[in-house]
């Protein structure tokens, strides 16, 4: 006879909001500890592409674009490479670390472990939030090398930046948790992600464009997380800042919940 | 209080594959228990649902008394285990691995430091705690999975086929540990293909096959059973034909080597005396097979029948059942009236 099925449940053993608390922290500090391990896979990568987009198209190219909403261009592309180091970066710490503790199995010492499913999916997004503020800041200091940045808005500056690497943590985890292989990995961030990222307002303004790319590119969400971003630095938008957080508020609990109904539906870890 | 308590317990996979049909088993708490099976018994698939790797279809399973339905934190917390395949990350160290490990049963990491130390030195892995986990030999990554899954020191630690692979040198000191850990009160599941193994360290045991739990008893009581025995006889000289020993069959294997076969009634020391009288001496005598194999097979040919339904009742997908005795038990015992 079990136990405790005849009467009320026992009660637990260890106090569990001290076991999910540490069991966050573990999880954080592994992934932090996998980032400054591969840190040249990790860290210095951004530094190089940014400093490559910033000589190309921001000196070479750029000196004959002239002036893009305001600013110089070099300045005007400068938030848009932060972010997008942001976003590629949050997006493969979890995908790549997922996937290769799915792979490797050792995803099994967390799913045998006390903890919820929802506290592993915040761990890795957590994660990823790491890996995509330290390359912000890596490239953030590339780029004063190049523009000159003024802060309007340090608040949504941190706002977005926090909730775009959120989003694309949480999306690299749901992909590494439907991949059945590696080329399930690379397939998102190579035909989605990157030509969105590019056609996310990164290297031009919305206005330029012409009516029917305007309205296209207004349902690409990078462009309202690269706006806001921007709106931060210089005041200025091609969207409105206010919805385009509430946007990106929006998408973390989507994909967060997505992220737990997959985990406790166990798809492609539990049997 | 049951360390383990299992009622009605059923596994159907999503290829329809059939892996437990109904389990009923209750394991005792401070119990060193055996729970052994052909592959494909369902062995690793009730594992896998006590630690919830493996979702049930049906029935109920309770650990101290924590139900995986309603308290499955709680359940977990209890449980330690020690899987089949390697399952830690190759690229971190062993010191890491484990100190991660307790983080996610809750234990600070200043404790799980101090923890750290205490089982890798006792495991023989301390001065490998700074290697990467990938440079250790077989027997240190089963040691260190047997470290790891002792680090939130658990009332119920499950052994999951943990000498696989590993050398006798090895595999000895491994059980004295065990010993050691289940003397100071944790509860131990064993499931193993060394027979050898299970029939030194455990008290009790179930046989599970073909989804079935096919045997639950003690150990010695199952021991008992065992009718028959055949001993290997080493003969100082060479004879051309098996000599006659009446109610006891002979085999010549080759001219030094008899196979006699005695059952629980008669006695060893009447062979001995014909033997001599015939002048036949002998050098040495040993089982041909442990008597805990003799017995596994017996049970699991008993119950053959319902498992020649097809491939899909052989549990879980890519397992099969041993082709031969030995693979069921490679290594062959020495124990019994030898």
């Amino acid at each position: 006879m079990n136990d405790s099925a005849a009467g009320a449940p026992l009660p637990p053993p260890v106090g569990l909001g001290l076991v999910h608390w540490i069991g966050f922290q573990t999880i954080v500090i592994r992934e932090y500890g996998r980032i400054i391990r591969i840190w040249g896979q990790t860290l210095v990568p951004s530094a190089v592409n940014a400093t490559l987009y910033f000589v190309i198209f921001g000196s070479l190219i750029g000196r004959r674009v002239g002036q893009m909403g305001g600013h110089s261009y070099m300045q005007f592309i400068a938030p848009g490479l932060i972010m997008m180091a942001v976003i590629s970066n949050s997006y493969a710490n979890v995908v790549s670390s997922f996937f290769g503790a799915k792979f490797g199995k050792h995803v099994e010492e967390m799913l045998v472990s006390p903890l919820p499913d929802w506290l592993i999916v915040a761990g890795y997004a957590a994660g990823g939030l790491v890996r995509g503020l330290l390359v912000g800041v890596v490239v953030t200091a590339v780029t004063l090398l190049f523009a000159h940045l003024r802060v309007e808005h340090a608040a949504i500056i941190a706002a977005a930046v926090i909730l775009t690497s959120a989003v694309f943590s949480l999306g690299g985890f749901i992909n590494a948790l439907v991949a059945k292989n590696f080329d399930q990995i690379s397939w998102f961030p190579t035909f989605v992600l990157q030509p969105l990222t590019y056609f996310g307002g990164v290297f031009y303004s919305v206005q330029i464009l012409p009516g029917w790319a305007q309205a296209v590119s207004y349902a690409n969400p990078i462009l309202y997380m690269v706006n806001a971003f921007r709106y931060g630095f210089f005041g200025v938008s091609d969207v409105d800042v206010a919805g385009a957080l509430l946007i990106m508020a929006a998408a973390v609990a989507g994909l967060f919940t997505i992220a737990v109904v997959l985990m406790h539906r166990a798809s492609g870890i539990r049997e | 209080m049951h360390a383990l308590s299992v009622r009605g317990l059923t596994k159907t996979y999503s290829n329809g594959v059939q892996a437990l049909k109904g389990v009923d088993l209750d394991v005792e708490e401070g119990d060193f228990f055996a729970l052994l099976g052909p592959n494909g018994a369902g062995k690793t698939t009730l594992i896998g649902i006590a630690t919830s790797l493996v979702n049930k279809t049906s029935g109920s399973l309770s650990v101290f008394g924590y139900d995986i339905d309603r308290q499955i934190e709680a359940a977990k917390s209890c449980i330690g285990v020690v899987p089949q395949e390697l399952n830690f990350n190759q690229f971190e160290s062993p010191e890491t691995i484990v100190v991660n490990q307790a983080g996610f049963y809750g234990i600070p990491r200043r404790i799980a430091r101090v923890r750290a130390q205490k089982y890798l030195k006792q495991l023989q892995l301390w001065d490998k705690r700074d290697k990467m986990a990938r440079a250790l030999s077989g027997g240190m990554k089963r040691r260190l999975m047997i470290a790891r899954a002792l680090m939130h020191e658990p009332r119920l630690l499950i052994l999951d086929e943990p000498t696989a692979g590993v050398d006798i040198e090895v595999r000895r000191s491994m059980w004295e540990f065990v010993r050691e850990i289940n003397s100071q009160g944790t509860t131990i599941i064993l499931t193993t293909h060394y027979l050898e193994e299970a029939e030194s360290l455990c008290r009790n045991i179930a046989i599970i096959d073909g989804g079935h739990i096919v045997e639950r008893d003690q150990m010695s009581s199952l021991l008992r059973r065992l009718h028959t025995e055949v001993f290997v006889l080493n003969l100082r000289d060479s004879l051309a034909a098996a000599p006659q020993l009446a109610g006891y069959p002979t085999t010549l294997v080759d001219g030094r080597t008899l196979e006699v076969e005695v059952t629980k009634e008669q006695s060893l020391n009447d062979i001995f005396m014909r033997l001599s009288a015939l002048g036949i001496e002998v050098l040495s005598m040993r089982n041909k097979v442990n008597r805990l194999e003799e017995i596994f097979m017996r049970l699991v040919e008993k119950h053959g029948t319902a498992l020649e339904e097809g491939p899909g009742e052989r549990g879980r997908a890519g397992e099969s059942r041993p082709a031969s005795r030995s693979e069921a038990a490679p290594l062959r015992g020495h124990g019994g009236r030898s």
